[in-house]
């Protein structure tokens, strides 16, 4: 598994959480060491098992805990990069839903070795849509349903969300827009490069 | 008759075509048969808010850098079709690269603009967004791409700092004796190796704790610890600091490279003061720790070709000469010396 993502996952702690929690969550996890490397590859088992261990010691659910990973990635401060290359998708909410099949390519274009998952969009009607994802690691579909809800309130959009599995061991959310200018929304400045 | 009609068609149409232009090239300009900038698109007048094209005599407003010496209307169209080096007179002098096409009939031309590398600055300076972009233009993806690959490039530079700092400790560590803070066995070759590349004087003293076995066996291995760390410091205080180099090489035994220095008194000087420091009791944990040391000096000036092997093979022969004399002395190597041949009596 790409460092990236556990990196994430570290990112989420220690910036919600504190370092300390985080450590003792990669000691609950054996990992024997405490600082993921966002540049170098992991053996897959280790984030199920990290993820394990997080939700063991805040004592939540794994969708809960996954969704909230989602949140962070597109809204905290220190991951504001995550959120600059998704809104580079388009310009408005719409827009950046039909960028989502491209992107695993987008993301490989920057890091070749970075595998994301298959995300496929389909559209019900012009204010549904479906998204359907594939990937090695279960539950991933409720990281994205924490991403899409921040990034609508992002683009001062109103929507609802609605995940599932299906049989097929695939993941799909149901997206119902309600309103694309419910709200201002955040700036989004070309130019700003996230630090 | 033809030039006539295509004016004829232009006319009534040219609203229309000026709003197809602004759509497909929103960096467009269109130039009247004079060189009179008669409309520019969308994204180049947000570029000059304060002081509108439209008007004003295209090469007064662009400053034109390649194809050069381009000085009227009649040099412009010449160079239709080839790709313009440009940037604005004004300030921000923002350059763009552009081609210009002239209009059927000889009614003027346009000239379509982009901002080619300096569209970093460009999206800056002048705030743009995606909308000031034409669809098909890959200026997005071009900055979604530099700002992906700086993360990138950002997060490896941060991952190599930190691997060279691990390698940086790992190298001090391997060349550092954990235990007394000396160098090691490593260390002291690779010094030796360079004094000796530099064909510079030197002399190695080999020490051996004489009756550390005792301390170790009678008060265990933390006062045995205690007392190497004694020694260590011992030893570094009687040598000269940032000259000499003194390692721990065994578990009691220490070598000691003196560099530019061969100077048989002097040597003998300091196998002195260190046996007698040594000999001074080491109190630890409320016992008394007593050893003394024997040593055993090799003179790289001995030799025609001083080779470190050798060297350090006859520093321990001198060693073990000061053990048969009965220890706590200091021999120099020569060749007359028996060698070493353990065990030695009562070890």
């Amino acid at each position: 598994m790409h460092g990236m993502i556990n990196r994430a996952i570290q990112g989420f702690v220690t910036d919600t959480y504190g370092p300390e929690r985080w450590a003792r969550m990669a000691c609950a996890a054996g990992l024997g060491f405490t600082d993921f490397e966002a540049m170098l590859v992991y053996d897959v088992a280790l984030t199920p098992r990290i993820l394990n261990a997080v939700c063991g010691d805040l004592e939540k659910p794994g969708d809960e805990v996954l969704e909230d990973i989602g949140t962070y990635l597109v809204s905290h401060p220190n991951a504001e990069a995550v959120r600059r290359l998704l809104r580079f998708g388009g310009v408005d909410f719409v827009e950046f839903l039909h960028s989502l099949d491209d992107l695993p390519d987008r993301a490989r274009l920057a890091v070749p070795n970075l595998d994301l998952p298959e995300l496929e969009l389909h559209e019900r009607a012009p204010d549904r849509f479906s998204l359907t994802l594939r990937w090695s690691l279960d539950g991933f579909g409720h990281v994205m349903m924490g991403a899409l809800r921040t990034l609508a309130d992002d683009y001062g959009a109103l929507v609802l969300l609605d995940h599932q599995d299906t049989e097929d061991g695939r993941e799909m959310i149901d997206i119902t827009l309600i309103e694309t200018g419910f709200a201002e929304g955040r700036d989004f400045d070309l130019g700003a490069r996230a630090g | 008759m033809t030039g006539g009609a295509a004016q004829g068609c232009a006319g009534p149409d040219m609203a229309a075509w000026r709003g197809i232009l602004d759509r497909l090239c929103p960096m467009h300009v269109l130039l009247d048969a004079r060189g009179y900038i008669i409309h520019a698109g969308p994204t180049l007048r947000k570029l000059r808010p304060g002081a509108p094209l439209a008007g004003g005599r295209f090469l007064d407003r662009f400053d034109l850098r390649r194809p050069r010496a381009v000085m009227s209307m009649a040099d412009l169209m010449a160079a239709s079709g080839v790709k313009l080096h440009l940037r604005f007179r004004d300030p921000p002098a923002t350059g763009l690269k552009g081609v210009l096409m002239p209009l059927p009939g000889g009614q003027g031309a346009i000239v379509n603009l982009s901002f080619g590398i300096s569209i970093l600055d460009a999206v800056r300076d002048y705030r743009l967004t995606s909308g000031d972009f034409a669809a098909t233009d890959l200026a997005i993806e071009m900055l979604y791409l530099v700002e992906a690959k700086s993360a990138a490039m950002e997060a490896s530079r941060l991952l190599n700092q930190r691997l060279q700092g691990a390698r940086i400790a790992a190298e001090e560590q391997a060349f550092t004796d954990t235990l007394t803070g000396l160098k090691n066995r490593r260390a002291m070759d690779h010094v030796l190796g360079r004094v000796i590349a530099t064909q510079m004087p030197f002399a190695v003293m080999h020490v051996d704790l004489d009756f550390f076995k005792a301390v170790n066996d009678r008060l265990g291995h933390a006062a045995g610890d205690h007392v190497l760390q004694e020694v260590a410091r011992i030893m570094i205080d009687a040598t000269r600091r940032g000259k000499d180099t003194v390692a721990r090489t065994g578990g009691d035994e220490f070598v000691i490279l003196f560099e530019g220095l061969t100077d048989r008194a002097a040597l003998d000087r300091v196998a002195g003061r260190i046996i007698g420091e040594l000999e001074k009791p080491i109190r630890f944990d409320g016992h008394v720790c007593r050893v003394s040391a024997s040593c055993g000096t090799a003179l790289s000036s001995d030799y025609e070709r001083p080779v470190a092997a050798r060297i350090m093979a006859d520093a321990d022969t001198a060693l073990y000469a000061s053990k048969w004399r009965g220890r706590a002395c200091h021999t120099f190597f020569s060749p007359d010396l028996p060698l070493p041949s353990p065990p030695s009596p009562q070890g």
